[in-house]
């Protein structure tokens, strides 16, 4: 089974590889990572889709939490949560498949970001799911290139008491 | 001691770092990124510098120096292959989760990346075999990071950290503050077992039949040995230990069923695949220990009391896991029992198993054998000794014949089975321990693979028992290839090979003996205890083809034990 786990480290050098030095040491898998910068300067957050029976996911989730750098884990599996990914897909067209493949990325509330003699660059947002969806329209036109940014994920927000903030660490 | 707010060289604080931390011995060797470092180190009077002949001699003895007193074993070398050469000895040190801190010299920071000479990125090599490391970029982050590298080495799971420290690091100048207290969010080791959870653990033992305690390294590196003994003692408890495990309860007490796992005890074995209830103290369900996964311990109710939940489910899956320092789990578990439980039918069991099958080795043939020399080694020593082997059949045969009596007696390569670990291991043991034998046993190969550390004992005039066990052979390779591998004996035989052992001792200035009959052990061992000039070396040549056993065959189970070597015509 699929797991979207997010983990909070801190920002500094090295921090990454310990989590993706500890994933290929420990033979998990990883479909998707993405890092980036949070809230709070010097706190990263990661979001890793993994893939794994329970008891690897278990071991997943307890290696993660022992490296020095991290600061929580947690697993948004089965969380209500929103989940986006960033594709940016550079298409083939010919003359009469222009407004198809304009349609298609309209449909799927995209953008077109780029456009030259030969292809058009679609930027589409949704989560992982949708983009495997346009990348199956999209290939019988020919896919010239394609990015993936990876999932990013966050927990639904509860409604919070008046008083109380939530706070990252 | 300096006061905080000095401004200091990187190199000074280095050093006011290590007093504050109460580093008593470094083991090092220098070379152009450290040059700084020795040049202050000239002067420095509060710690000894052990100079080894290669790095991963230092690693080695900072180990034994860190196993046999508890406290961490400080390594300080150069950049590039210094650092490298460490490798080996860090990745024992993960395996084991001995505390150990490397310091490593860098080329300075802007040359990082240019292959300037002598660069190799060892944080990045280190990574997934230390427990933490770290490159320190700027001298104000110092003295805090050496503060965090010798906490983390030696708190929770202990383990070697790596402290890369480039030049210009070193030679620039900040304000020294060292912080007496160290917060990391990361890091906060879980201490205590949950309550609830060992108050469930205590009943379901009360109501076991047969129980059985499985004793890891934990119990020793966190003390709890005093613990240990009071809980098995008082509730006729029996207790099995793994290699890391030896000694954390008396193996001349009646309630030791000696080793458990692969060349472990045929009854330890036994009461394994028999027990109802299964409590595991600082071990970690290794592949040596479990053989075939599934089939180990199958019927028990399994508890495992460990400070590392990574360790827990990830080869065994258990029944009750206890998150803590194992010495408080015990001491908590002990206060929940009134009365010891009336185990007088388990006991009848494991004795039965232990005439059934005792261990053995042929004694009446005049041909010199380890067991015997190891069993001699156990009484004359009384079991008190501090032993540290190297890998291999001599490294099991003495787990089965060396009756250890005390922790932090037995310094042995475990989980990363580093040949050539025992003598720079001895080395640090010697320097560590002043009031009990300190014994080096090594293979013929193993021997070979540190030998250069013989200057460093000698040079140190180190009181180390250097023992050779020679079959001229690999022999637990050999072993394996003629119980696995069609007896195709490829490249284990090193009768055409090896050096003359007493020679080489001499060479160094070292003492040397040699033999290779029974009724000469007791004459050469009295006369190496009593020499009291520095070290002494034993070479014993033993019969070339022993095998060990009992075995049990990598990934089965204790059905398939062999407990001797099938006679050819049996075979048939």
């Amino acid at each position: 089974m699929k797991h979207t786990i997010a983990v909070l480290v801190e920002n500094q050098y090295g921090a990454f590889n310990r989590v993706a030095t500890m994933f290929s040491g420990k033979g998990f898998n990883i479909h998707s990572i993405s890092i980036g910068e949070t809230e709070v300067p010097e706190v990263s957050r990661m979001t890793i889709v993994t893939e794994g029976e329970d008891k690897i996911i278990e071991q997943v989730v307890k290696q993660l939490n022992r490296l020095i750098d991290t600061i929580k884990v947690i697993d948004l599996t089965g969380q209500t949560r929103v989940e986006r990914e960033l594709a940016l897909i550079t298409v083939f067209y010919q003359k009469g498949t222009r407004a198809e493949i304009t349609n298609i990325c309209e449909i799927f509330r995209g953008n077109i970001v780029d456009i030259n003699n030969k292809t058009l660059t679609l930027e589409i947002t949704g989560p992982p799911d949708k983009i495997d969806a346009v990348v199956n329209v999209l290939e019988p036109y020919g896919i010239k290139e394609m990015a993936r940014s990876g999932t990013v994920a966050l927990k639904r927000g509860e409604q919070l008491k008046h008083d109380k903030k939530e706070t990252v660490v | 001691m300096i006061t905080s707010k000095l401004k200091l060289s990187g190199a000074d604080i280095f050093f006011e770092c290590l007093k504050r931390e109460k580093v008593e011995i470094i083991f090092g060797y220098p070379g152009g990124a450290v040059l700084k470092l020795y040049e202050k180190l000239y002067d420095v009077d509060f710690l000894k510098h052990i100079l080894v002949r290669h790095e991963q001699g230092a690693t080695h003895m900072a180990e034994g120096y860190a196993k046999a007193t508890g406290k961490v074993g400080v390594v300080l070398v150069t950049s590039g292959p210094g650092a490298t050469n460490t490798v080996t000895g860090i990745a024992d040190a993960y395996m084991d989760s001995v505390p150990i801190v490397i310091f490593t010299g860098q080329v300075p920071t802007h040359l990082i990346g240019n292959d300037a000479f002598q660069e190799a990125d060892i944080v990045g090599i280190t990574r997934p075999i230390t427990k933490h490391n770290f490159l320190v970029r700027d001298v104000n982050e110092l003295a805090s990071t050496i503060k965090k590298a010798f906490y983390i080495a030696s708190t929770g799971r202990p383990g070697p950290v790596l402290v890369d420290l480039p030049k210009d690091v070193i030679n620039s100048v900040c304000e020294f503050d060292y912080p007496e207290k160290i917060e990391m969010r990361g890091y906060k080791p879980t201490f205590l077992g949950h309550q609830n959870q060992i108050k469930k653990a205590a009943d379901i033992i009360k109501k076991a039949k047969r129980p059985l305690l499985y004793v890891g390294g934990g119990v020793i590196m966190s003390n709890g040995y005093r613990e240990l003994r009071l809980f098995a003692k008082e509730n006729n408890l029996p207790v099995t230990m793994t290699l890391q495990g030896l000694g954390a309860f008396p193996m001349t007490d009646g309630q030791s069923l000696g080793m458990l796992g692969m060349h472990g005890t045929y009854w330890a074995n036994q009461a394994v695949n028999n027990c109802d209830v299964l409590v595991s103290l600082g071990a970690r369900f290794d592949d040596r220990v479990t053989g075939k996964v599934d089939s180990f311990a199958p019927n028990a109710y399994k508890i495992h009391v460990d400070i590392d939940p990574t360790c827990i489910d990830k080869n065994v899956i258990v029944d009750l896991p206890i998150v803590g320092d194992v010495k408080h789990v015990l001491a908590e578990l002990a206060a929940e029992f009134e009365e010891a439980p009336d185990l007088a039918q388990w006991w009848n069991e494991i004795n039965q198993w232990r005439e059934e099958c005792p261990l053995h080795y042929e004694k009446n043939d005049g041909k010199l054998r380890t067991e015997y020399i190891i069993e001699k080694l156990s009484e004359k020593t009384k079991g008190e000794a501090v032993v540290i082997t190297d890998v291999g059949q001599h490294q099991m045969w003495v787990s089965q014949y060396y009756k250890f009596t005390n922790p932090r007696s037995h310094l042995t390569s475990g989980g990363l089975g580093t040949m050539g670990f025992s003598l720079p291991a001895s080395i640090g043991a010697a320097f560590g321990i002043k009031d009990r034998p300190i014994i080096s046993i090594s293979g013929d190969g193993g021997f070979q693979m540190n030998i250069q550390e013989l200057v460093t004992v000698a040079f140190y005039k180190l009181p180390i028992k250097i023992i050779i066990i020679n079959n001229s052979f690999l022999g637990m390779v050999r072993q394996w290839q003629e119980l696995f591998h069609a007896e195709k004996y490829s490249f284990t035989d090193l009768s055409e090979s090896n050096p003359n052992f007493v020679k080489v001792g001499e060479a160094f200035g070292i003492k040397s003996f040699s033999t290779n009959t029974p009724a000469n052990v007791d004459s050469i061992l009295d006369e190496a205890f009593a020499y009291n000039d520095g070290p002494v070396l034993i070479e014993f040549k033993v019969v070339k083809e022993d095998m060990v056993f009992p075995i049990i065959p990598a990934g089965q189970t204790v059905k398939e034990i062999m407990t001797k070597r099938l006679d050819p015509k049996e075979m048939v």
